[in-house]
């Protein structure tokens, strides 16, 4: 049996920003487990720029961005295998793996993160109709195919979904001679990035269909036509608002889930809402000394606010290693209501919490002019505004709660306001 | 010159092809696609049937109740999953108990062993999540499940083993009378042989009319179904049938032999023989049926959705025989359910019907001594013990690499299923064959992994990798 302080699974920006902060917070034997021929997730496939501009003050394109961590953990030392399937993690941060070289691979480690990312929504999940022909794709394998193998996936496409991956490859198939001929989003609002519609949609006159979905695919073997219709307000499709593309591609960027199949084989917590394990001030997960960070937690939109989250956890496992980290009966519960969907942590020891702690949440539609208001119990802690907030998103915010007395500290909740005039 | 021909590589051609291959005969099978078990087989509830739908005296009754007793034997030569869990027919209220007690009776006089009409307590501790309203049940041990496409590729692999000669990519497009027997016109050849046997499933009637005056026709049916996630696949223990009624033979509910969930399937006429389309009202139907069945199911879990073919006739019997006048043609057509459980004992029946005909046609039936009814065992690494797995990655490191993340299959799989005898040749090929892709994320991570495997092996360019049938390109060419 192998041993380690910490295991980190997974080598994308979560596990690397984690491994390297662990590292700098003390941790000696750090071992990263990655299941991909090469450190760096699916940054390696994200050739656009727009990474980093909050981590780094500069835009960098995924692989740079990707690249600056794998150097520092490379310069630290830090150990990493590759191509490298983890097959099995128990509760007592037992961690089964395999890979061709050294066969299966049995690792017992002091602390575990959890860093293992997320995958992307499949066609069954959603009911689209039709036949099931060649050409639907999720816009990710798309991405990976167009970017990584280097070829194409189709000449008229047609793209479900509004999620930045979907609007990334409607620029990117653009430019490499394709025609886009349209994106259909089920909601009235998109799931991505407001600078992605106008950089990737606006700016290459690609149509933004708002509240359509597929109502048919046609096609035996490969995609020959696909049909988007209007929903109604319970996204039922309405007859006669048809649209028929001619087209060889469908492709689906209808949201991402966070890949916990690991988390369940440990026994962890999830959370219903953001399908990632329930975490807590330190990023652990309801296993004692079993972290996790990144998209496998909840899914991001920007890899910069996940390097800080992930920080968050890889400094919290050393510290956990070191018996630096107060396991306390105190827990407060943290809940987003009126608006907001989830806020992460979901929950907070007040004992270990030094200085400022930072909260992210998502909210449920598109509101203007609101006020984010957080409470401890009925007090008032914090009152932000926002002039716009929607979905697609991320929305934090920053509580000073270091210099509370935990003992009043009462369960947190984080809630829209709408600002009165407005 | 072939002894005899056989014209569509599904589940019944396969069976026939193979059971044909025990004796010292020439044996040609046939199909228009470019992988056997691309039809009607790969898309269906992958059922054994015990035996008590089919109506008494029907060839349905006879081969149903034969069939599901060969499953034991004929899947564990051929290394194929089944698994014999049982089946329940349900029954909600005293109409449909009066149902159940008519088909135990049918059961009874199909000669279907070992069945019983349980209670409501006892239907719930075997289906805790069954709606409380149940009120009781058909239940039939010998009920199963099995793979279907499974079992036809190890047939049709087995076959070629032992001789059989497999043509793909080869759809019968003329059939003549030749001096002796026929000339089979198929893909870009003529092929001489003494007797044809018509296995083509939802184009049974287009072949048989090839040559014979046109005796029945097949009325395509289409049947979709949603498949769902493991996490889910113990939703129920045994394959839960509705009630039948006048509206058809029932929805069902079962576990996969991989561990998923099946729900279906609906059951429309339908024009178009290719027409594999799913729809919302037909996924709607069978949607309801588990809403009305079970406590609580989760739509969200559905990992995919798909649609088979039944190939339907008016005496809604199966048609196996010569047509008049005839010793070198035998006619397999309208194998709708139960077809899959029939198949083994079609195929036992069918051999008899030709060596009757074998003196007409200077055919002489004498077993070969070197019949092999044994497939290499196929690999599936996870099941292995970790004493087993760490040699067998000693021997072949492509056995530690995982290629498909929610199956977790090695590498090694995918390269022994391209390398077998009627092997993989397309993206779906190795996912019916080793599962990579029939996961969760339905292949996102996988499939340019599977692809660069397939294009390695075969020697082709990823480009010409196709996703399933000839024009399903996945790629189109290389980036600027």
């Amino acid at each position: 049996m192998l041993k380690y302080e910490i295991v980190v699974i997974g080598g994308g920006p979560a596990g690397l920003a984690a491994a390297i902060e662990a590292k700098k917070s003390g941790a000696k034997e750090i071992l990263v487990l990655e299941r991909d021929m090469e450190l760096g997730g699916i940054l390696q496939q994200c050739i656009h720029n727009g990474f980093g501009l909050h981590v780094f003050k500069e835009e960098l394109t995924g692989p740079e961005y990707a690249e600056r961590f794998i150097r520092e953990l490379k310069d630290m030392g830090i150990e990493y295998k590759l191509d490298t399937m983890v097959l099995e993690v128990s509760d007592k941060k037992q961690i089964t793996a395999m890979n061709r070289d050294e066969g299966i691979l049995n690792i017992q480690a002091k602390a575990v993160v959890l860093a293992m990312g997320c995958r992307e929504r499949t066609r069954g999940a959603i009911r689209i109709p039709g036949t099931r022909p060649a050409g639907v794709m999720t816009a990710g394998t798309a991405q990976r195919f167009v970017n990584m193998e280097g070829y194409m996936t189709g000449k008229r496409v047609v793209i479900l979904g509004s999620g930045d991956i979907g609007l990334i490859m409607a620029r990117r198939l653009t430019l490499e001679g394709a025609e886009v001929l349209g994106v259909a989003e089920l909601m009235p609002f998109s799931g991505g990035l407001n600078r992605n519609i106008v950089q990737c949609l606006e700016d290459f006159d690609i149509p933004l269909y708002l509240q359509h979905t597929v109502v048919d695919v046609e096609g035996k073997d490969r995609v020959e036509a696909v049909t988007i219709a209007k929903v109604d307000e319970r996204y039922k499709p309405i007859k006669g608002t048809e649209k028929r593309f001619d087209c060889d591609t469908l492709l689906l960027s209808v949201g991402l889930i966070p890949e916990n199949e690991l988390s369940k084989s440990a026994g962890i917590t999830l959370d219903n809402i953001t399908a990632g394990p329930r975490v807590n001030e330190a990023m652990e997960t309801s296993a004692e000394g079993i972290f996790a960070c990144g998209n496998v937690v909840h899914v991001h939109d920007l890899v910069d606010w996940v390097t800080e989250e992930s920080r968050k956890a890889g400094r919290n496992a050393a510290r956990y290693v070191s018996g630096q980290l107060i396991n306390t009966e105190n827990k407060i519960s943290v809940q987003g209501i009126n608006g907001i969907r989830y806020v992460v942590p979901q929950e907070i020891r007040p004992e270990n919490l030094i200085g400022k702690t930072e909260f992210m949440m998502r909210v449920d539609a598109v509101y203007q002019n609101v006020k984010l208001v957080a409470k401890s119990g009925d007090e008032v802690l914090r009152i932000v505004k926002r002039r716009h907030v929607a979905p697609g998103e991320m929305e934090n915010m920053v509580l000073d709660l270091g210099n509370m007395d935990p003992k009043t500290m009462k369960n947190l909740t984080i809630e829209l306001v709408q600002e009165e005039g407005a | 010159m072939y002894d005899i021909t056989v014209i569509g590589a599904g589940i019944t051609g396969t069976f026939i092809a193979r059971e044909l291959s025990k004796y010292d005969l020439s044996i040609l099978l046939l199909d228009k696609e470019n992988d056997v078990s691309n039809g009607t087989t790969k898309a269906n509830s992958a059922i054994v049937h015990a035996g008590y739908d089919a109506v008494e005296g029907t060839l349905k009754a006879k081969f149903n109740v034969r069939g599901n007793d060969m499953f034991d034997e004929i899947c564990r030569d051929l290394d194929v999953p089944f698994k014999r869990i049982g089946s329940l027919v349900t029954a909600f209220n005293d109409e449909e108990m009066e149902t159940i007690r008519g088909l135990y009776q049918r059961g009874l006089n199909n000669g279907v062993p070992d069945m019983r009409i349980l209670e409501k307590e006892e239907v719930l501790e075997m289906e805790a999540n069954l709606k409380e309203s149940i009120q009781g049940a058909l239940y039939a041990k010998t009920g199963g499940i099995v793979g279907p496409w499974e079992l036809a590729i190890a047939l049709a692999e087995n076959a070629v083993e032992n001789g059989v000669k497999l043509e793909l990519n080869s759809a019968v497009t003329a059939i003549e009378k030749g001096a002796v027997g026929y000339e089979v016109t198929a893909g870009n050849q003529i092929y001489q042989t003494k007797l044809v046997i018509n296995c083509a499933g939802v184009y049974g009637d287009r072949i048989d009319q090839m040559v014979n005056e046109k005796s029945f026709e097949i009325m395509p049916n289409r049947g979709e179904y949603n498949l769902f996630d493991k996490s889910v696949g113990d939703m129920v223990n045994t394959v839960v049938f509705g009630c039948p009624s006048s509206a058809g033979k029932g929805t069902v509910i079962l576990p996969t032999v991989h561990g998923n969930l099946l729900l279906g399937p609906s059951a429309d006429p339908i024009d178009n023989r290719e027409d594999t389309r799913t729809t919302f009202a037909g996924l709607t139907s069978i949607n309801d049926h588990a809403k009305n069945t079970l406590r609580e199911i989760g739509f969200h879990n559905v990992i995919t959705s798909f649609s088979g073919i039944r190939a339907k006739v008016a005496t809604q019997d199966f048609i196996i025989e010569k047509p008049k006048g005839k010793e070198d043609f035998i006619n397999v057509a309208g194998i709708d359910s139960p077809g899959l459980t029939a198949a083994p004992a079609i195929a036992e029946y069918v051999v008899e019907m030709v060596k009757e005909s074998g003196d007409a046609l200077g055919l002489t039936f004498n077993e070969k001594e070197d019949f092999n009814p044994k497939r290499t065992p196929s690999i599936h690494f996870m099941e292995l013990s970790p004493k087993e797995q760490k040699q067998l990655i000693e021997k072949d490191p492509s056995f530690g690499r995982i290629i498909c993340r929610c199956e977790y299959i090695t590498e090694g799989e995918i390269v022994d299923v391209i390398k077998r005898k009627a092997g993989a040749t397309t993206l779906d090929g190795v996912k019916r064959r080793a599962r990579p892709g029939s996961g969760r994320c339905q292949g996102g991570f996988c499939a340019p992994r599977v692809m660069e495997i397939l294009a390695r092996e075969l020697d082709v360019d990823m480009k010409d990798v196709l996703k399933d049938g000839k024009g399903s390109y996945i790629l189109t060419e290389q980036t600027k």
